[in-house]
């Protein structure tokens, strides 16, 4: 398995309403030690043969993520226990 | 002769079929453009109208934007077509990088919907020479994701080199940074504006009349002056 894992998140000046309206949901769970909640976004690219690091940041960098409001990590997933 | 306004539809596009009878209520042609087929049919100017491009699975806009009719509205615009993008299709222009900045999730996550009212302060596009600037209009507002942002530096910018097409005034519907509705490119032949000035064309349907202005603007503009005489941003 030729697995790269590309990591979403908005760039942590950009207001992230969605984790927002989490972290104020928290205390109706009864969590009051959580002081920010951001939500991101996890994309698995499976290529056929080798893990291609390069492209995959390419094809993050244009579609994935938009780079004027996100961030992005990029990985290769090995073990096959962390890709199940 | 008159001049042809071509208006794409993208799968979920809902509001194509309003961009192009208020492209025929202002005394152009409509023509019909498919997000999949790169022939731009030889149209004067382009609307991108509002809906949900391809469901917007991963952001807004952002495969919309390599779509085969944008492929050729990306090279026309940078030619000086003139291109109007409405909420989605503001969304698509944003992430085709032909305007800058980036529109994002309402602030208070709802989905916003009703008359708004927006100041006209670019009057000098090719798609608002029929407004004064400062002139107050009234157009409908329908978005999940209208929140325009960008850094500082890019706002600034905006600001001086008066590319703020329109703001929203008496209340921002969405967040958006320093109130911005509308922004123009450098050269003002490409529009994206949030509200739907294709929404109030008609008395029977819309708040106003006001929408119509953009649409008579870029008729004006391809006709070669604006109110003061100079020529339009962008047209060919």
């Amino acid at each position: 398995m030729a697995r790269v894992v590309v990591d979403v998140m908005l760039k942590p000046e950009i207001l992230d309403p969605q984790g927002q309206a989490v972290a104020n949901a928290l205390p109706r769970l009864g969590v009051t030690d959580v002081s920010s909640v951001r939500i991101g976004r996890r994309i698995e690219i499976d290529f056929a043969g080798e893990p291609d690091l390069d492209r995959a940041r390419e094809i993050a960098d244009k579609l994935l993520a938009n780079p004027v409001i996100e961030d992005f990590d990029i990985r290769v997933v090995q073990d096959a226990a962390e890709v199940a | 002769m008159t001049m042809r306004i071509g208006v794409v539809t993208f799968p979920g596009s809902l509001d194509d079929g309003d961009a192009a009878r208020a492209a025929r209520i202002a005394g152009a042609e409509a023509v019909r453009l498919w997000h999949g087929d790169p022939d731009l049919r030889g149209v004067d100017a382009v609307v991108l109208p509002g809906g949900f491009s391809y469901g917007d699975y991963l952001r807004c806009g952002a495969i919309a934007r390599f779509a085969p009719v944008m492929e050729s509205i990306i090279d026309a615009a940078r030619g000086g077509l003139p291109v109007l993008g409405i909420c989605n299709g503001f969304q698509v222009l944003c992430e085709a990088h032909l305007l800058p900045g980036a529109l994002t999730r309402n602030q208070h996550l709802h989905f916003r919907n009703r008359d708004q009212w927006l100041k006209v302060e670019a009057t000098n596009t090719a798609w608002t020479n029929r407004f004064t600037p400062g002139q107050e209009i009234l157009i409908p507002v329908k978005n999940g994701e209208g929140c325009f942002v960008a850094d500082p530096k890019t706002l600034d910018a905006l600001e001086a080199e008066g590319r703020v097409v329109a703001r929203y005034i008496r209340g921002n519907p969405n967040g958006s940074q320093r109130d911005i509705a509308g922004i123009t490119n450098e050269a003002g032949n490409v529009v994206g504006i949030m509200p739907h000035p294709e929404h109030a064309v008609e008395a029977l349907t819309g708040p106003s009349l006001d929408g119509l202005g953009f649409f008579t603007s870029v008729l004006r503009a391809l006709a070669g002056a604006t109110a003061d005489g100079q020529l339009a941003g962008g047209q060919q």
